[in-house]
């Protein structure tokens, strides 16, 4: 558990990028700090490790001040995660890895055992172990990055903005793979990024902080979502609010049933059909013709996200990005079990909101 | 330092013959550099020839270059020109890396820019190019010339003029002052053309210093 | 000059080639690590703390400065002959080059790696040792090796105040206007410096991170 209490911070040309702020990670949870830039999230992050001493308040790590520990002791128990990765240039990824294992006096042989794990454990190839950082993509050193910070295991792990410089693909990877390790790992995080998306997506709770070091609000995604504390707060979180809404609503849509055909079967369509595989996956669409035609690759048209049960909004969204405006939902192997239309995920918002569970 | 005021004349004297020597070779080889530099910043051959041809010049004594010199072009050893061509030969291997390198630097967006307004290739070299490699060449200036100034000096070890005279004739004669007197005219001279150097750069490229 | 060179009388005796190559070759070698013990430390430890980077560009500006043989010739008057004022006026050349590189390079560190090799809890001695230095080591190198390039050259200037190395055969063969002899210590100087460059090359192979060379050139640099 970490507290923040009263802490400000003032940078000795008068900034102030941090204003009284009183705020408890919970234990064991993902907490993101989230705001536009220069607000202070960063220099939040930096006062738990004592990269930056706060100018007046405590902050209190486990019940323990870390103004009362020396700062190198405080840090290697405490995982650091940055945006450039920062690893070090000269040391192969596995040394990297191994860095405060070793600081921590472990013998060689233990850390580089220890850093091996841990390739696998972020994902990564062991044969990288070997490689340099300039070997690596900027998705990988930032596996690297994450897993150096787990090496020795801390409990509490800071994280400034480490998908930010990722593309976007490579940034979801990395998000879920982090909700993955989480699951497994049950760290006490703390998480900043300037991507609303990206804190309502990873945060248990997010903190939303506004020009000046105030906490603006503090709370679960869906009440930022459902209650605003102000105009900042609504602005921040977007003008797509009542979209993202949905992200966090899991009532039931019907499923329809849908015309499937395989590659190479001779088939009448008169509709749209959806293509699928021998394991039943879908591989896209056929749209309507008219007559026998031999179903061919050449002829799918492609595209929809898929929907597998995790929220409205991926109901809306597979139905919205399907050419035939029918969104395909499939079950945990991938495969088809039918679709759902976009006026089916209204109306279950409808009975979801006539049920006070939606921001009005 | 008193040495300097009782011997004014004299002292002013070797300082015109010392700024002569390693002026004029700084200019020469400046110039003989730019389409060497040029030819570098554009051809990989040109490079694996001039660089490592430079380098091997470096690794040549100055007072070894200093003797070799009249022979090779025949004239005596007591001529200025024996101490201008090898500090000519010196610049020359130094600014050609410091001008390809700049002209390398150049942003290739504003190249591509150049070259889409319509700018004939010289015309644009003298425009544009050379323009934004200024401040990286003066920075080669600038230590050419401070190693030219101190250099010239070894000339006096074979007879030639300059502070360097000062330095022999001081040993000669156990006379240290005058040696001293020699050395601070050599950084005084290197500390000013420096100087000037900086403040010609500046006046130069009054863009490099704003918006940062 | 080939006549002179290869000549089997000027390959032997106490101011023979080898002797005077060894010489030379000494008066470079300790130079340099009397430099290096004095600018490394230095220049590395201005460009940790980043506060008073202007003292170490102009010290190395100013020392560029400074006319080797005018430092010989007054440590010569002022202490005598022999082998001190060679090394105080060569370790006054070799200083600026490295101390520059040592500073350029430790500032030139990605500061993301300096600011995680805190955040991982080294100590400031270890973010020096085990990051700053080991990343700097290609400008360090640089440096160092533009000093050996420079000693080299310039300790023929040794034996104008009658001391060793291979500057004996330029000025004796000045003297006697022996040009053979004269052309002779060039080339031998000249070969030397690439000899001596070549062996610092190796040792920059050896002991920079192979994470450090340019990716994509095959580890050539
Ligand atoms: N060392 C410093 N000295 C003076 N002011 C600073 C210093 N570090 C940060 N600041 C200022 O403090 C404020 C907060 O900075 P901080 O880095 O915490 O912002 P941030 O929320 O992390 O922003 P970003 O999203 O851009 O990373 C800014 O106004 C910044 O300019
Ligand atoms: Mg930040």
């Amino acid at each position: 558990m970490i507290e923040f209490r009263a802490v400000t911070k003032r940078f000795e040309d008068g900034t102030i990028a941090v204003d009284e702020l009183d705020l408890t990670v919970e234990a064991g949870t993902i907490t993101v700090f989230v705001g536009p830039s220069g607000c202070g999230k960063t220099t939040s992050l930096r006062m738990v490790n004592r990269m930056i001493d706060p100018t007046s308040g405590t902050i209190l790590v486990d019940g323990k001040d870390v103004l009362t520990v020396d700062p190198p002791t405080l840090r290697r128990g405490i995982g650091y995660v940055i945006q450039q990765a920062g690893l070090f240039p000269h040391r192969t990824v596995l040394d990297n890895i191994a860095t405060v294992p070793l600081l921590s006096g472990w013998d060689k042989r233990k850390a580089r055992t220890r850093a091996a794990e841990l390739l696998e454990i972020v994902g990564l190839d062991p044969n990288f172990g070997k490689r340099y950082p300039a070997q690596l993509s900027g998705g990988q050193q930032q596996r690297v990055g994450v897993a150096r910070a787990l090496a020795a295991d801390p409990p509490v792990l800071l994280m400034d903005e480490p998908f930010s410089a990722v593309d976007p693909v490579v940034r979801e990877d990395l998000q879920n793979e982090l909700l993955r390790l989480q699951a497994e790992l049950d760290k006490t995080i703390v998480f900043v990024t300037h991507d609303i998306d990206e804190a309502l997506k990873l945060g248990e709770r997010v903190a939303v902080f506004q020009k000046g070091g105030h906490l603006a609000q503090y709370a679960k995604p869906q009440e930022l979502l459902s209650a605003p504390a102000n105009d900042f707060v609504a602005s921040f979180v977007g003008r797509d609010r009542g979209y993202r809404t949905l992200t966090f609503l899991h009532a039931e849509v019907p499923v329809h049933p849908v015309a499937t055909a395989k590659l190479g079967e001779r088939i009448t369509v008169t509709d749209w059909t959806l293509v699928v595989d021998e394991q039943n996956r879908p591989k896209g669409w056929l749209s309507g013709v008219d007559g026998e035609v031999e179903v061919n690759e050449r002829d799918l048209v492609s595209g929809g996200s898929l929907y597998d049960g995790s929220s409205l909004r991926g109901a809306l969204d597979a139905a919205l990005s399907s050419p035939s405006a029918l969104g395909v939902v499939v079950d945990d192997a991938g495969a088809v079990s039918g679709v759902v239309r976009a006026d089916d995920v209204i109306q279950a918002l409808a009975k979801a909101r006539a049920a006070g569970e939606v921001p009005r | 330092m008193t040495w300097i005021f009782d011997n004014w004349e004299r002292f002013w004297e070797v300082t015109a013959v010392h700024l002569r020597l390693s002026a004029v070779p700084v200019l020469i080889g400046f110039v003989l550099a730019i389409p060497l530099g040029w030819w570098a910043s554009r051809s990989q051959t040109a490079r694996t020839v001039l660089f490592p041809f430079a380098n091997i010049l470096f690794t040549i004594p100055s007072i070894a270059l200093i003797v070799i010199t009249p022979v090779v072009i025949g004239v005596k050893i007591l001529d200025e020109i024996n101490v201008i061509v090898p500090l000519t030969v010196y610049t020359v291997a130094l600014m050609i890396r410091s001008i390809a390198d700049a002209l390398s630097a150049v942003p290739g967006n504003v190249i591509a820019a150049a070259n889409a307004m319509g700018y004939r290739p010289f015309k644009r070299f003298l425009t544009v190019d050379f323009p934004l490699a200024l401040p990286v060449t003066i920075a080669g200036l600038r230590v050419a010339t401070v190693s030219n100034i101190s250099m010239v000096s070894v000339g006096a070890l074979v007879g030639l003029g300059g502070y360097g005279q000062l330095f022999t004739e001081g040993y000669q004669t156990d006379n240290s002052p005058k040696v001293f007197a020699g050395l601070v005219g050599t950084v005084v001279l290197a500390v000013l053309a420096d100087g000037l150097l900086l403040l010609v750069g500046r006046l130069l490229t009054p863009w490099a210093r704003v918006g940062r | 000059m080939g006549g002179w060179l290869f000549d089997p009388a000027h390959w032997s005796g106490t101011t023979g080639i080898p002797v005077r190559l060894l010489e030379h070759l000494g008066y470079t070698l300790l130079t340099l690590l009397i430099a290096a013990v004095i600018a490394i430390p230095l220049g590395a430890f201005v460009g940790h703390t980043g506060k008073g980077g202007f003292v170490i560009v102009g010290l190395s500006n100013a020392l560029r400065a400074l006319p080797t043989t005018a430092v010989l010739i007054l440590v010569v008057l002022w202490a005598g002959l022999g082998d001190f004022p060679v090394y105080v006026a060569l370790v006054l050349l070799a200083i600026p080059p490295i101390m520059a590189g040592t500073y350029a390079g430790v500032r030139a560190v990605d500061p993301s790696a300096v600011d995680a090799a805190r955040g991982v809890g080294m100590r400031e001695s270890g973010v020096l040792l085990q990051v700053e230095i080991p990343n700097a080591l290609p400008l360090i190198y640089g440096g160092f090796r533009g000093a050996a390039l420079q000693v080299v050259a310039t300790a023929t200037i040794a034996a104008y105040t009658g001391a060793g190395g291979l500057g004996r055969f330029v000025f004796d063969g000045l003297a006697l206007q022996d040009f053979g002899q004269m052309l002779a210590g060039a080339v031998l100087v000249a070969l030397l410096a690439v000899l001596v460059d070549l062996g610092f090359a190796g040792l920059q192979r050896l002991t920079v991170s192979p994470g450090l060379r340019p990716v994509g050139t095959g580890g050539k640099n």
